[in-house]
């Protein structure tokens, strides 16, 4: 059974069919990219599986559970966290209380105000680690509007991991980052995936990105899925050639 | 006269005002920082909060008991306010629908107090323990209002280590800065507002009960203090919790010796204060510009 299925996912913006009958199963531990041109429904189908946006037709099931409809405080219960295109953070919390409070969402006993100590105590040692995984324990204590842009966007996948998602997917993580900042994000990138302990949906601009850290790669044009597969396949695929790729190399 | 003594006393007693205006402004402020809504009717619930507190000792006799039962009481009619009532406007993000709200819940809640205690006003008398006074440079000095100082200051500092050192603490302080994120990282933003308007609610409630012995529960008493109840916040800072507690000293200091040394411009003397904070800090002293 796959972790996360879409089944015919479409969602409608008055005459605009922004995600078109979009089918898509993702296995546990894969990482998958969603790629295509500008405006070819990448972030509209991030916020409907996410719940962010409604559905107008088809279904999310999510570890056989469906969670179509579901407002996007249950959605993230469930597992699934994201990062955002445009970076969300706490601008006056340090970066360590920033990633503390993703960690403490999700602890089990978060709603008992009296559980002593220990729910403080494991979102802690949660945000420590996951700023670590990002090398950001030196900034522990900056506020997190201080940071410089790069370490804005990595500080929010920290906060997505701290959440310690089932299914993490992140949106345009390299956006804005200049090409240093960029390989220093796909190499921690690679070394948090190279675990194999998560699944990941990436959408990603830059194919060189996607290249490097996508198992898989769904095609999306115009709302629909084009083309679907491993890397090479994709790479090889006439329609995917035309519509997308034919610019590059 | 003793001039020593005098500014001791004079000064205590501007310490005892502000802890009673903080109880007030600093639910006021935190319900602004989260929610973003001026709560008109922050006075009439601390006004509630002292006749409950009166009827609670009239029952039992016991004014400790008050100092629970009042806020309680209060809390549970600003949670259902806000659930049943200032929910439905989140949506519009109209701060005039949210002004015209409570200002009418200010409205309902005087008539209430009107119907339920009627027009006189209700004197709560002092705790045995704490009636009397302490001579200090040859000033008498009411014990009660040494009372009032420490509680004040008591609930300054836990409320500041609450906010900064607790989960929820954390969590207040997120939804002040990016409340969508905060909802985006698993956490439902409609218990955090509840809670937080229940928060300043029972606080409020609790200045009540503890000005009661004071000046008695009068009708108009939360009117009076809401009026600077909003200068404390507009000086300290709209949202900032250190604001109010600085702001509170201020007011209270300027109207304890502005009172004494300028009895003509008493009542205005605290609005050129706000006037020169606003001319030289549009934000507050510890606020930020919106």
């Amino acid at each position: 059974m796959p972790l996360l299925e879409c089944r015919g996912l479409t969602r409608s913006f008055g005459g605009l069919v922004a995600v078109d009958n979009v089918n898509m199963a993702i296995e546990a531990g894969e990482i998958r990219a969603v790629i295509g041109p500008n405006g070819a429904g990448k972030s509209t189908l991030f916020n409907i599986i996410t719940g962010v946006l409604p559905v107008s037709d088809g279904q999310t099931v999510f570890a056989g559970e469906m969670i179509t409809g579901l407002p996007v405080y249950r959605v993230v219960q469930k597992g699934i966290a994201r990062t955002f295109q445009l970076t969300h953070l706490f601008p006056d919390l340090t970066a360590h209380e920033n990633v503390r409070i993703a960690a403490q969402a999700q602890h089990a006993d978060r709603w008992r105000p009296l559980a002593g100590g220990h729910v403080l105590a494991a979102s802690r040692k949660v945000a420590d680690e996951a700023l670590e995984q990002m090398r950001l324990s030196r900034f522990s204590g900056v506020k997190a509007g201080m940071l410089s842009h790069g370490d804005q966007r990595l500080l929010e996948i920290g906060m997505a991991i701290a959440q310690k998602p089932r299914l993490l997917m992140l949106d345009e993580p390299t956006q804005g980052l200049s090409i240093e900042e960029t390989d220093r994000a796909v190499q921690i990138l690679r070394d948090m995936l190279a675990k194999g302990d998560l699944t990941v949906i990436l959408v990603e601009h830059d194919m060189e990105v996607v290249f490097k850290l996508a198992d898989k790669i769904t095609v999306l044009h115009r709302g629909r899925v084009i083309a679907d597969g491993l890397p090479d396949e994709v790479k090889a695929n006439d329609e995917v050639q035309s519509a997308y790729l034919g610019g590059l190399e | 006269m003793n001039f020593a003594g005098f500014i001791v006393a004079q000064t205590l007693n501007a310490f005892s005002q502000a802890a009673i205006l903080f109880f007030i402004a600093c639910g006021l402020t935190l319900i602004f920082g989260i929610m973003r809504i001026i709560n008109f009717a922050h006075g009439g619930l601390f006004m509630v909060g002292a006749y409950v507190g009166y009827s609670t000792v009239a029952y039992t006799g016991s004014f400790w008991l008050s100092l629970l039962i009042a806020p309680i009481t209060v809390a549970a009619i600003g949670g259902i306010f806000e659930k049943v009532f200032l929910s439905k406007l989140y949506v519009r993000q109209d701060a005039g629908a949210y002004l015209m709200l409570t200002f009418g819940l200010a409205i309902i809640l005087a008539q209430a107090v009107h119907l339920i205690w009627g027009p006189q006003p209700r004197s709560v008398a002092i705790p045995d323990l704490l009636r009397g006074v302490v001579v200090i440079l040859n000033q008498p000095f009411p014990i009660y209002r040494l009372f009032l100082i420490a509680i004040g200051a008591a609930a300054a500092i836990a409320l500041w280590q609450f906010l900064e050192r607790t989960r929820a603490g954390l969590l207040i302080r997120a939804v002040s800065q990016n409340a969508e994120m905060v909802h985006a990282l698993g956490t439902d933003v409609a218990l955090v507002r509840t809670g937080i308007f229940m928060l300043g609610c029972a606080i409020a409630a609790l200045g009540g009960v503890l000005s009661a012995p004071l000046v008695t529960a009068f009708l108009g008493m939360g009117s009076t203090v809401i009026i600077d109840a909003f200068v404390i916040v507009i000086i300290g800072g709209m949202g900032s919790f250190l604001g109010s507690i600085v702001g509170s000293l201020l007011v209270a200091f300027v109207q304890v010796f502005g009172a004494y040394y300028f009895q003509d411009m008493a009542l205005a003397i605290i609005y050129l204060l706000m006037l020169l904070v606003l001319i030289v800090r549009p934000g507050g002293l510890l606020g930020k510009e919106q």
